[in-house]
């Protein structure tokens, strides 16, 4: 897995509540059996006219905001299918991290898995984010953050800096890039003892 | 003596492997149900790096989500679906898994096949690589959703890295009354909850209304838990779930031993929640969804809200992009509003006591002549059931096209969509935007209400209904 340390780009404001799965990639790109690719179709119904020109109206379409690698948006981000393809096409779209109020469980779980880094901000702070990138955007220029998971802070370089909440064995594991299956099974004493106490004996050919 | 304990606390302590210092603790899985979407690049991770399944007998795989439901003889049409369910028979005839592959009698959508083959036991932990696996906790197992990196983790291991949930307890007091369904329940408590009420929490449902539930209503309202943010629902188990699994395929030899061993499962009295919230049947009138998500949702003798009446301004923006893309206006009432397809189905509503009650709306009926309806049966078994019983030629009769399980326009992988702008009465379980076909506009219902609204050409109350 890529690690995660300290990461500053250009920020993308998406002003929208409860963005769920399904419109951060829709279905109909699901049955690609590649991890990879997905980036083309990250928002695809939002992004793109029915003629499959780019939807100007978009946020993400704004020219000032190509290239940005910081996504923020409004609470319950990620909510709905459980597809990992959600994290996929961010992450292939050049997103590295995502800040909102609140994330849904499963997408939040997902970022984890795959070197990206969700952050949660209080909803003022959040506020004064959309606030400060709109008036970074109304100057001529992109917002630009820094999401640092050394130090657990989101600052900026006019003022901003607020510490973030994150599990010390996620914050290890992405820091270092880790394998989480194989410090799993580092465990595996202990996996076999449960399934000799439990009655199930461990197979000949399973992963030992 | 011991502190009492909640259903979720007794099945968490007994799957807990180890919990290492300074690591997040590894949970036992007991089942872990595959599909064709979110597993192939999990199987793939494997092969990479050269590991095999710790427990191929405890993996189960059927393809459901992209299938087409049209005369299963047929080849897929659609070759990147043929593709991705080639990969899946691939996988599981390489990995040693057991498939109920297209053309198995018991194939069908992965929450629907688990309980009816007695896959899904009380008292066990139950992963799948999709968020409505909670339904599997009417039983009273711990059920919920994992990304595909979770499931490469499972198949390894037969463990996930979890950290324990909150507990909830949604309690849910009287009755239910006649024409309100378990749908109609769900639908009104995530209205109550929110999209992310739920969030970090196990929802446990009690309480007398809970208790009269029969099994597979329970399956509806814990399929539903994570549209108000929680990753699992469950209810305890009691006589129902007992005589449900009795018999079924694949429960313990000893049944007996087994309910013996289940009935220690419910929550101890006196038992803590992180947080408990009561709220009455009786208040339950027969709900349907105006908006893009499943808490924007309203009783049928209602009208379409007012984003301008809404206190907090986020849910105002939400409500008013909403009712844009529904193309809907403030103030119009439910019963007004005309629609264009119906959809019966899902792992919501797609058993045969669903099947059922919408037959028994529609039996003398027909189908408005503006409406296309289809009822997509949940398994092969639901479907050969309904057609002993003759409910396959009350829907033809009435102008229903009945077609084979799958998940079909649930989320509309498969040719079964909303064209832009087509307006469905559906019995599933997301009216997000575009989830039916891009520009599609859903409303959530229970079946007996889509039913009706097939008949009608638009909502109408089912409490009022002429049943011939
Ligand atoms: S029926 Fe719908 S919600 Fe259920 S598993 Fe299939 S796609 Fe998911």
């Amino acid at each position: 897995m890529q690690p995660f340390t300290t990461h500053t780009g250009n920020v993308a404001p998406l002003d929208r509540a409860n963005v769920d799965t399904d419109q951060i990639i829709p279905k109909q790109f699901l049955k690609r059996i590649e991890r990879t690719g997905f980036g083309q179709f990250l928002f695809f119904d939002w992004r793109f006219l029915p003629d499959g020109s780019p939807d100007p109206a978009f946020e993400l379409n704004q020219p000032i905001r190509q290239g940005a690698s910081i996504l923020l948006a409004r609470r319950n981000f990620g909510c709905g299918s459980s597809r990992e393809h959600a994290p996929w096409a961010l992450d292939d779209y050049g997103f590295r991290s995502v800040i909102a109020p609140t994330f849904a469980d499963i997408f939040f779980n997902n970022c984890f898995q795959n070197g990206m880094l969700p952050v949660k901000l209080d909803e003022a702070d959040v506020d004064e984010l959309f606030r400060r990138a709109a008036a970074a955007e109304a100057a001529g220029h992109a917002y630009r953050l820094t999401v640092d998971l050394e130090n657990c802070e989101v600052r900026d370089d006019g003022g901003f800096s607020r510490s973030f909440a994150v599990d010390p064995f996620r914050r290890h594991c992405l820091l270092e890039g880790l394998d989480n299956i194989g410090l799993s099974l580092k465990h595996v004493d202990e996996i076999t003892a449960w399934e000799n106490a439990h009655g199930l004996t461990p197979l000949p050919g399973g992963t030992t | 003596m011991p502190a009492p304990r909640t259903l979720l606390d007794k099945i968490w302590d007994d799957h807990l492997v180890c919990s290492p210092d300074g690591e997040q603790p590894l949970i036992y899985i007991d089942r872990h149900l595959v599909h064709e979407v979110t597993s192939a690049q999990a199987f793939e991770g494997l092969r990479v790096a050269g590991r095999r399944l710790r427990r191929p007998e405890a993996t189960f795989a059927t393809p459901d989500h992209n299938i087409p439901t049209t005369d299963r003889r047929l080849p897929i049409a659609d070759p990147i679906s043929k593709q991705q369910i080639d990969t899946l028979r691939a996988n599981c005839r390489e990995f040693g898994v057991r498939l109920f592959d297209l053309g198995d009698a018991d194939q069908g959508i992965v929450h629907v096949i688990g309980p009816e083959l007695g896959i899904t036991q009380p008292g066990m932990t139950i992963v799948c690589g999709d968020s409505h696996t909670a339904t599997h906790g009417a039983l009273g197992a711990l059920a919920f959703g994992i990304g595909t990196s979770e499931v490469e983790h499972v198949l390894a291991t037969q463990t996930l890295r979890q950290s324990k949930p909150k507990s909830f307890e949604v309690r849910v007091e009287g009755e239910l009354h006649p024409g309100v369904t378990a749908k109609d329940l769900v639908l009104y408590l995530i209205g109550r909850l929110t999209t992310e009420g739920g969030t970090g929490y196990v929802i446990e449902y009690t309480g007398p209304c809970i208790r009269r539930l029969g099994m597979e209503e329970r399956m509806t309202v814990c399929n539903m838990s994570i549209e108000a943010g929680a990753r699992a629902g469950m209810i305890a188990p009691d006589q129902i779930t007992f005589d449900y699994l009795r018999g079924r395929d694949l429960v313990p030899k000893d049944f007996d031993q087994a309910v013996a061993r289940w009935s220690t499962l419910p929550s101890d009295a006196g038992a803590r929640y992180d947080r408990s919230e009561t709220f009455s049947g009786g208040d339950v009138v027969p709900q349907v969804t105006w908006g893009t998500n499943p808490a924007q949702v309203v009783g049928v003798d209602a009208s379409v809200p007012d984003p301008a009446s809404m206190a907090d301004a986020s849910d105002r923006s939400s409500a008013s992009r909403a009712l844009e893309y529904m193309g809907l206006e403030a103030g119009t009432p439910i019963a007004a509003i005309p629609i264009d397809r119906v959809f019966i189905g899902s792992c919501t509503n797609s058993r045969i006591e669903d099947l059922r009650a919408a037959a028994s709306v529609v039996r003398g009926h027909s189908v408005a002549s503006r409406v296309r309806a289809m009822v997509v049966p949940g398994s092969g078994r639901v479907k050969r059931q309904a057609e002993a019983e003759g409910l396959d030629r009350v829907f033809t009769a009435a102008g229903f096209e009945w077609r084979e399980a799958g998940c079909s326009m649930c989320l509309g992988m498969n040719p079964d969509t909303l064209a832009p702008g087509e307006r469905c009465a559906s019995t599933s379980n997301r009216n997000f935007e575009g989830r039916q076909g891009k520009g599609g506009r859903t409303h959530l219902v229970s079946p007996a209400m889509a039913a009706a609204a097939a008949v009608k050409g638009h909502f109408t109350d089912i409490r009022q209904w002429r049943y011939l």
